[in-house]
């Protein structure tokens, strides 16, 4: 038993990777669920419309934050706001005092929806405002009946995009490496880029078929609505899936083994899902930790995917969740073609492209 | 480093080759020349830099100095042992993905894999998966495989390792055909008596060039005589330049007969090969020691 022991110890002590994901993990998991795994809403992003708004503003729970007051903008505009995702709650005031305010909530920030509903009744209950303008009337906008499955599902899709753009590719790409046909593909009359192509082209058809799949599963099944434009969101998941395969690939530059594959891949796939909002409101996470949730692709395809499919939100709300897809894609993507070149064009093959086309023979020298 | 274009030489090859991974110098100003209609082979222990010249020649790693010289790729067949087939694809199928990659048309792929497959015993085998050959028709199949596109130059590691002797002879044939209708071939293997099989062999050690010629020029430029003894004549480790053959103990006596007794032996690659390993890790010892 010892010698086995040790014998353990010692090739372990050899794969480093294990060894930082056995010791990583756990730090992970407690700063996760220590300090950013939090379902408490502290503050839920607030604009006030109405005649009243200046009053009303004043008046707000604290948990209600105020980012814009618009006196001049009536029940449309407020709602509009709410669909641009640029607030969670609208509040719409009388045209006088003693008429009765709006609540608007957005019922895709299911957990902020909640607070604004218990905020607005603890402050009725309690004589505080903005009941003091009189009775509110609370309307949950997109989502009016807080279903899970309305904001979980266009999440889903988003994961499992990850999960066969990530785990899938890497795999597939790693594959050929263990098996030693990479080598031989190498050797062969195919640019680089053809292999790299070739490599995550069937990936990326089943990617869409999946995504087509859950989004029509949950269209039929459970009943998620499908309010914005189709052309958007099969923009945005293709955005997401460059970014995705891209990690995907990049994970294969760097692993000699399925398993090592499959370690990294694990390492990228928990953060995008405990750290992007798809679980845990982002604006619940403290704010050291939520930095790394800015940085992860999952965070925006669940704005996009949540802004288009339920709120029918247009692409130019979404502009800053694009652009930061398309700057993560090109950034991935570059670097995992970077590392995939370097590895079928040991020889300079790129530079030869042309003349293996045309079929001259070669002279290299170093 | 940099790429010319040049006119097709008559002999692909590498001249002067140095290639390192790291730190580590894998082959050491190395030359080898492999002409065309001809086999040409390099030997070498594990770890002697065999791999790592043929992968130069192919393509698939970068030297650090020297000079290459190939083909274009599509008139290059390269086979890095078993590992050049898809064990998850069936014959027909390795054979349709290499047709496909090379543009070999429907008709004549079906023409060229008929006439190598049934030359390769694998005719009856095309439905079957890769990975489920046996050992010597998945290097068969690896040889099909780099000779469908009919290359100028076949680069072939270890076909024959592993193989049982009745598929190495077959692929024997199959490779000395290729050689027969022009191709230029260049076999590494462990297996001293395929080498002398080549027209040219290249013996590698440590990364550089122990011995270089025609297997018939290399054993007459062995110096010494060798003769055999029985193995119980002397006691063990007496003759530390000795080495089993057959049933005898085979001597190398570098400064001539020992004894008249002693009748001299015909030497043969693999005993030129030891000499001039023993030669090259004792070069200081007195002759006879």
């Amino acid at each position: 038993m010892w010698a086995i022991a040790v014998k353990e110890f010692l090739q372990l002590r050899r794969d480093r990777r294990t060894v930082a994901m056995l010791l990583l993990l756990p730090f992970l998991f407690l700063i996760i669920f220590g300090y950013a795994a939090s379902f408490d809403i502290k503050s839920v992003p607030t604009i006030v419309a109405g005649p009243l708004a200046r009053q009303a503003q004043l008046l707000l729970p604290k948990v209600f934050d105020v980012v814009g007051v618009h006196p001049d903008q009536g029940r449309a505009e407020a709602v509009d706001t709410l669909r641009r995702g640029q607030a969670v709650v609208a509040v719409v005031t009388p045209a006088h005092l003693g008429g009765t305010p709006l609540l608007l909530v957005d019922g895709t920030e299911f957990f902020a929806a909640r607070a604004a509903q218990v905020a607005s009744a603890t402050a009725a209950t309690s004589g505080n405002a903005p009941a003091a303008l009189g009775k509110v009337k609370t309307e949950v906008l997109f989502n009016p009946e807080l279903r899970t499955s309305v904001i979980m599902i266009p999440g889903l899709v988003g994961l499992i995009l990850v999960f066969v753009g990530t785990v899938a590719t890497a795999l597939g790409v790693v594959r050929e490496r263990q098996a030693g046909t990479l080598e031989q593909l190498a050797v062969m009359p195919f640019r680089p880029r053809e292999v790299f192509l070739g490599k995550i082209a069937p990936y990326f058809l089943i990617a869409a078929v999946d995504m087509v799949v859950i989004v029509g599963a949950g269209l039929l099944i459970f009943n998620v609505p499908f309010r914005g434009s189709v052309l958007t969101f099969a923009l945005g998941a293709l955005l997401f899936l460059f970014v995705t395969l891209g990690v995907g690939v990049l994970i294969s530059t760097v692993s000699q083994t399925q398993g090592q594959a499959i370690q990294l891949a694990i390492m990228t796939l928990l953060p995008q899902i405990l750290l992007s909002g798809f679980f845990f409101p982002l604006s619940s996470i403290v704010p050291a930790v939520r930095w790394i949730g800015y940085v992860l692709p999952l965070t925006y395809f669940v704005r996009i995917s949540r802004g288009v499919m339920v709120r029918g939100t247009p692409i130019t709300a979404l502009w800053l969740p694009f652009l930061m897809l398309a700057m993560l894609g090109t950034l991935v993507f570059g670097l995992s073609v970077l590392r995939f070149r370097r590895d079928l064009a040991p020889a300079g093959k790129g530079a030869a492209g042309a003349s293996r086309e045309k079929g001259e023979a070669q002279e290299e020298a170093a | 480093m940099s790429l010319q274009r040049s006119a097709v030489p008559a002999v692909w090859g590498v001249e002067d080759l140095t290639v390192r991974y790291g730190q580590r110098t894998a082959l050491d100003h190395v030359s080898l020349a492999v002409p065309s209609s001809t086999l040409t082979a390099v030997v070498g222990g594990d770890g002697s830099g065999k791999s790592t010249l043929l992968r130069a020649l192919a393509g698939a790693v970068r030297p650090a100095g020297g000079c290459v010289r190939r083909p274009a790729a599509h008139q290059v067949g390269y086979v890095a042992g078993a590992r050049a087939v898809y064990t998850d694809l069936t014959v027909d199928e390795n054979v349709a993905f290499v047709a496909e990659a090379y543009g070999i048309g429907r008709a004549e792929r079906e023409a060229r894999a008929l006439l190598l497959l049934r030359r390769a015993g694998l005719i009856d085998a095309r439905e079957r998966l890769a990975g489920r050959l046996s050992g010597g028709m998945r290097q068969k199949l690896a040889f099909v495989l780099a000779a469908l596109h009919e290359p100028q130059l076949l680069i072939l590691d270890e076909p024959t390792t592993g193989v049982d002797p009745v598929s190495r002879a077959e692929l024997w044939r199959l490779i000395a055909a290729a050689a027969a209708g022009g191709v230029a071939i260049v076999v590494a293997t462990t297996y001293l008596d395929e080498a002398e099989r080549a027209a040219a062999v290249l013996v590698l050690q440590r990364g550089r060039a122990l011995l270089a010629g025609a297997p018939a020029e290399i054993t007459a430029r062995l110096a010494g005589v060798l003769f055999d003894l029985p193995p119980d004549a002397v006691p063990a480790g007496a003759l530390p330049r000795s080495w089993r053959n057959g049933a005898l103990r085979r001597v190398w006596a570098p400064a001539g007969r020992p004894s008249a007794a002693a009748a001299p032996a015909t030497p043969t690659l693999a005993d030129a090969v030891i000499v001039a390993s023993l030669s090259a890790e004792k070069p200081a010892e007195e002759p006879g020691s």
